[in-house]
C-alpha cells in the first residue's frame, strides 16, 4: 500500500473532478481506480466500501470518505488551504458553494436531452456571466490581491480556476467582460501545481464525451 | 442592532430550517425576516445584501452569509459542534452530506407538481429506510454511544434528528426498524435546547401546506 490517496470514479470528469484539482493544487500524488461496468459498482456497494453506496470514494489517511464536500473539506483543511480562521473559511465556503453551484450545471449538461441543450447552455453563460463571475470580479478587484481570500492560496482560488477554465470549454469569450477574472486564470495557471496539472498526461480529465455519457448511465443503471 | 443573527428567508422550511436547527441547538436566539412576495426579493438583491442574489442569508458576526452549508458550517465551528480535529470533522461532514441530499428529497415533497408526488414520495421513503437511516443504525450500533461522533454532541445529531422527524411526518413508523434510531430520537429529543425548540411557540417551522405553495413559488420564479 503506497500511502498515497486512492480515488473510485469514473475514468471522467464527474463529481471527482474538483477532488483531483484540489489534490493536484496540494501537490498530493494520488491513485485511480476507475469503474468501467456496474458489476465493478455494484462489488463496491456489496463489499461494503461506499457509505451511501455512491462514488466518488477516496480512501486517505485510513478513512474511506465518500460525499465530495466532505472529501473537499477534509483536503483543504489538511492542506492548509482553508484560510487562517474561522471567518476566512466562511468566505470561503460561501464562494466555493456559489462556484458549485455553476459546476453543476456544466456537470448536468451532458446529460440533457438534445432539445434541451442549447437552453441549458444559455443558462450556463446567463449565471456565469450575471451572477457568479461579477462576485469574483468584484472581489479581486476591491482588494487587489492575487487570492481569492486572505492573500492567501486557497481552495476557492482552486475551485475558481476549475470552473473558468470548464465554462471556457464551452463559451470561450466568456470571460471578456472581466479583467480581473482573465489575469487571475493566468496566475493561477502559472502556479507550478496547477500549471503541472494543465498539463498533458496529468489526472486531469478530459470534458465528458458521449463515451462518457454511456459509461455512467450504464455503470450506474438501476 | 440586537447582536443576534438575523435570518433571511421565508416563513417555512425549505433551505433555512437546518440553520434554524443548529442555532436553536446551541441555545442562540435569532431573529427572523420572512420574504412575502418577489418584491421583497428584489429588495434584498437590490441592496447588494445577497452575494449570488439567493436567499439563504444570515447576518452574523458582521457579515450577510449566504450559502446554506457555508453558513452551517460557521456556526457549528463556532458552537463547538464539529467535533474535535480534522478527522472527526470529516466524519461529521460525511453523515451530514448524506443527511442533506435526504433532507433536499423531504424538503421539496411538498412542491412537487401532482403527479410527480407518488414517485418522490416513494423515492425518499425507499432511499431514507435503505440507503440513509441504515447507516447511522449502524453507527450507533458499533460505538453504542448517544452520540453519532466522538461521544459528544454535534451538528450530525440534531441535522439526523431534524431528517427523522420530516421523515416520520411522511411516514409515522417510518422507524419500525431502528431501535438504536428510535432511542436515539428520545435522547436528542430531551436535550435541554432541543426540548425547547421542539415546544410550540418556537422558531421552528411547520411543512408546508399545499395551499401555500403557489405563494411560494412566486417569490422565487
Amino acid at each position: 500500500m503506497s500511502g498515497k490517496p486512492r480515488l473510485t470514479y469514473l475514468n471522467g470528469r464527474g463529481r471527482m473532478e474538483p477532488i483531483r484539482w484540489l489534490l493536484a493544487a496540494a501537490g498530493v500524488e494520488f491513485e485511480e481506480v476507475f469503474l468501467q461496468t456496474k458489476e465493478q459498482y455494484d462489488k463496491l456497494i456489496k463489499d461494503g466500501l461506499l457509505l451511501f453506496q455512491q462514488v466518488p470514494l477516496v480512501e486517505i489517511d485510513g478513512m474511506k470518505m465518500v460525499q465530495t464536500r466532505a472529501i473537499l473539506s477534509y483536503i483543504a483543511g489538511k492542506y492548509n488551504l482553508y484560510g487562517k480562521d474561522l471567518k476566512e473559511r466562511a468566505l470561503i465556503d460561501m464562494y466555493v458553494e456559489g462556484i458549485s453551484d455553476l459546476m453543476q450545471m456544466i456537470l448536468m449538461f451532458p446529460f440533457s436531452p438534445p432539445d434541451a441543450k442549447e437552453k441549458n447552455l444559455d443558462s450556463i453563460k446567463e449565471k456565469a456571466t450575471n451572477r457568479y463571475f461579477p462576485v469574483f470580479e468584484k472581489v479581486l478587484k476591491q482588494h487587489g490581491q492575487d487570492f481569492l481570500v486572505g492573500n492567501k492560496f486557497s481552495w476557492a482560488d482552486v475551485q475558481l480556476i476549475e470552473a473558468i477554465l470548464a465554462v471556457e470549454e464551452k463559451i470561450p469569450a466568456v470571460l471578456s467582460g472581466f479583467p480581473q477574472l482573465q489575469a487571475f486564470k493566468t496566475k493561477m495557471s502559472n502556479m507550478p501545481t496547477i500549471k503541472k496539472f494543465l498539463q498533458p498526461g496529468s489526472p486531469r480529465k478530459p470534458p465528458p464525451d458521449d463515451h462518457y455519457v454511456e459509461t455512467v448511465l450504464k455503470v450506474f443503471k438501476r | 442592532m440586537s447582536g443576534k443573527p438575523k435570518l433571511h428567508y421565508f416563513n417555512g422550511r425549505g433551505r433555512m430550517e437546518p440553520i434554524r436547527w443548529l442555532l436553536a441547538e446551541a441555545g442562540v436566539e435569532f431573529e427572523e425576516s420572512f420574504l412575502e412576495k418577489k418584491d421583497d426579493l428584489l429588495k434584498l438583491q437590490k441592496d447588494g445584501s445577497l452575494l449570488f442574489q439567493q436567499v439563504p442569508m444570515v447576518e452574523i458576526d458582521g457579515m450577510k452569509m449566504v450559502q446554506t452549508r457555508a453558513i452551517a458550517n460557521y456556526i457549528a465551528a463556532k458552537y463547538n459542534l464539529y467535533g474535535k480535529d480534522l478527522k472527526e470533522r470529516a466524519l461529521i461532514d460525511m453523515y451530514v452530506e448524506g443527511m442533506f441530499d435526504l433532507n433536499e428529497q423531504l424538503m421539496s415533497y411538498g412542491y412537487q407538481p401532482a403527479d410527480k408526488k407518488e414517485q418522490h414520495f416513494a423515492n425518499m421513503m425507499d432511499k431514507a429506510t435503505n440507503r440513509y437511516f441504515p447507516v447511522f443504525e449502524k453507527a450507533l450500533k458499533d460505538h453504542g454511544q448517544d452520540f453519532l461522533v466522538g461521544n459528544q454532541f454535534s451538528r450530525a445529531d440534531v441535522q439526523l434528528l431534524e431528517i427523522i422527524l420530516m421523515a416520520e411526518e411522511c411516514k409515522p413508523d417510518i422507524l419500525a426498524k431502528f431501535p438504536l434510531l428510535q432511542s436515539f430520537k428520545a435522547i436528542i429529543s430531551n436535550i435541554p435546547t432541543i426540548k425547547k425548540f421542539l415546544q410550540p411557540g418556537s422558531q421552528r417551522k411547520q411543512p408546508v401546506r399545499e395551499e401555500e405553495v403557489p405563494k411560494v413559488i412566486a417569490i422565487f420564479y
